[in-house]
């Protein structure tokens, strides 16, 4: 299968300063791929060259197999691109805004009406349409901001930190949105949000100092192998008793009767916790930690000396 | 695509006061003028009859209400085109219309038209006025042709001035000063052509009223409508460029 973005290469200078460096990503169809970064590693430089909003410094980027610097027109058909600030025009109401969006990406007149009650019903804005941009809160323009950029059915969606200004009920809605593009489309979003790429993408990408330091899959387990558990005994054993018990790697003792633990990867939750109430220690709290991510990002952006 | 372009810039002039303000007070200042010279014009008519030859109403009214008409609109141009980029560019939108499927001439030029249909506005205002004399006298079809031609040809390229100025800077005031101090240059390099020496020809051949005047008094040469063309294609190549050159040095 052809990749919907596909770059090699990628260099991007500011004066002396290397905003991006050697980045060659890759993006399918059915794929939500999380650029994820601390401020200034270089996400929203590399999601503006994707979008032609930015020439490389060096690098070639493909857009739906076509070239971005030979044939911009062709590749940019394939392409919906929500900035990191949404670009709206506040005199326009939402249908006349979505309507000349629709127009500039070539929708003919008949279509463009469908093209902009589907985009308006998907980013639930069916109720604002006649209002004006410019009244709207943060949360509906940056609806509108998505809106946008799917409003011509585009193949590839890149999102430049959708869910900034939205409140909760509404992070969630934009989440399942993107969700569903995913399904039919490849969609590339960034954020410095991590729960954020572990409810949405399928893929996550961490950028430090402008170079790619991680890819994963989120399909599988992000754990090395085996478990971290936190427990917490009415009864303190002793340590090496908890140690004694097959399965168990390393155990931490914390405050509180608290336990971190540390299993191998035979042993599954439900058989730690059968053991552990079968040794009689009065088990009062019971958590898997999912560190993952964010062990892993805090270790790059972070623990490493910057070289 | 280019008049999608142009018709959202049109769109979005007229939802705001700007148009209709600038299109009021313009009208009021033209309509005082244009009194004023019917009411010389009434007060020399006795001594004209008795002159040879006398010159008419497209004389003294016409001719003098579009030179109006040019130096009031010159002085409005840089309000209306320091928006066309500049604030695209400082509030973000730009980047709509660069990842569309468009090109970077088509925006140029859908700018460009959304900025003259607003000026043809202005112009028909102006052609309406003088006009209004036929209710009353006769006028010089032909030279009135001839002076809205010339009118045209120099608010189109003041425009095309005004829209490549706009793209050198994000900040709209910028653009403004900047295209107020090349129109004003252009329209007064000529007082230096008065004086002795080489150079004066040259600066006479730049400035803007050598070749309005002419079209002013009916004359239509090429070499006049050259000027203004060169000055509009070379700002709209100049746009497009330095737009481009925007991808690689923001």
């Amino acid at each position: 299968m052809e990749p919907l973005i596909k770059t090699e290469g990628l260099y991007r200078y500011y004066g002396d300063h290397c905003a991006v460096r050697n980045l060659g990503l890759e993006l399918y169809r059915g794929e939500v791929l999380g650029l994820l970064g601390p401020n200034g590693a270089g996400k929203s430089s590399t999601l503006r060259m994707l979008a032609g909003n930015l020439a490389p410094s060096a690098g070639q980027i493909w857009l739906n197999g076509v070239d971005l610097q030979s044939d911009p027109i062709q590749a940019k058909r394939a392409l919906g691109y929500l900035p990191e600030n949404p670009p709206l025009y506040p005199e326009l109401t939402v249908d006349e805004y979505l309507r000349y969006c629709a127009r500039l990406h070539r929708i003919s007149g008949v279509a463009v009406d469908k093209a902009v009650s589907d985009a308006k019903g998907r980013c639930g804005l069916d109720e604002v349409g006649q209002r004006l941009i410019g009244n709207l809160s943060k949360g509906y323009q940056q609806r509108v901001g998505i809106a946008q950029a799917i409003v011509h059915n585009p193949m590839v969606v890149i999102l430049d930190e959708p869910t900034v200004g939205l409140d909760p009920v509404q992070i969630r809605e934009i989440r399942s949105l993107i969700c569903n593009l995913g399904r039919e489309r490849g969609v590339i979003l960034s954020t410095h949000i991590l729960p954020e790429v572990q409810a949405t993408c399928s893929r996550v990408l961490i950028l430090h100092q402008g170079e790619q330091a991680y890819a994963a899959s989120l399909k599988q387990d992000l754990r090395p192998a085996g478990g971290c558990f936190l427990v917490r005994l009415a009864q303190a054993p002793e340590l090496a008793a908890i140690m004694a018990m097959p399965g168990i790697c390393s155990a931490e003792p914390l405050a509180q009767g608290r336990y971190r633990l540390q299993t191998t990867k035979d042993l599954t939750a439900s058989q730690l916790a059968e053991q552990l109430v079968q040794a009689g220690w009065g088990l009062e709290e019971f958590v898997p930690e999912q560190p993952g991510l964010e062990q892993i990002f805090v270790r790059i952006t972070s623990g490493e000396p910057s070289a | 695509m280019i008049l999608t372009i142009a018709g959202r810039e049109l769109r979005s002039l007229f939802l705001s006061p700007l148009a209709w303000n600038l299109l009021a007070v313009m009208q009021f200042i033209l309509a005082w003028l244009f009194l004023v010279q019917m009411e010389n014009f009434t007060r020399l008519q006795s001594r004209l009859v008795s002159l040879e030859n006398a010159p008419g109403l497209t004389d003294l009214i016409v001719v003098p209400l579009l030179g109006n008409v040019a130096i009031i609109t010159l002085l409005l141009i840089p309000l209306l085109s320091m928006r066309l980029i500049s604030e695209e560019l400082r509030s973000g939108t730009f980047s709509l219309l660069r990842s569309a499927p468009i090109s970077i001439y088509q925006i140029v030029l859908g700018k460009y038209l959304g900025l003259l249909a607003m000026l043809g506005v202005i112009l028909s205002m102006g052609a309406v006025m003088a006009l209004s004399l036929l209710a009353g006298g006769e006028l010089d079809l032909g030279r009135l042709a001839a002076g809205l031609l010339g009118l045209g040809l120099v608010l189109a390229a003041a425009a095309a001035i005004g829209l490549y100025l706009s793209t050198l800077s994000p900040q709209p005031a910028v653009a403004a000063v900047g295209s107020y101090g090349l129109l004003l240059f252009l329209w007064l390099i000529n007082l230096a052509a008065g004086a002795e020496g080489k150079g004066s020809a040259l600066f006479a051949w730049i400035a803007m009223p050598t070749h309005f005047d002419r079209l002013l008094s009916g004359l239509v040469r090429s070499s006049d409508l050259i000027y203004f063309l060169l000055i509009i294609g070379l700002c709209l190549i100049l746009s497009v460029h330095r737009l481009d050159a925007l991808r690689t040095r923001p």
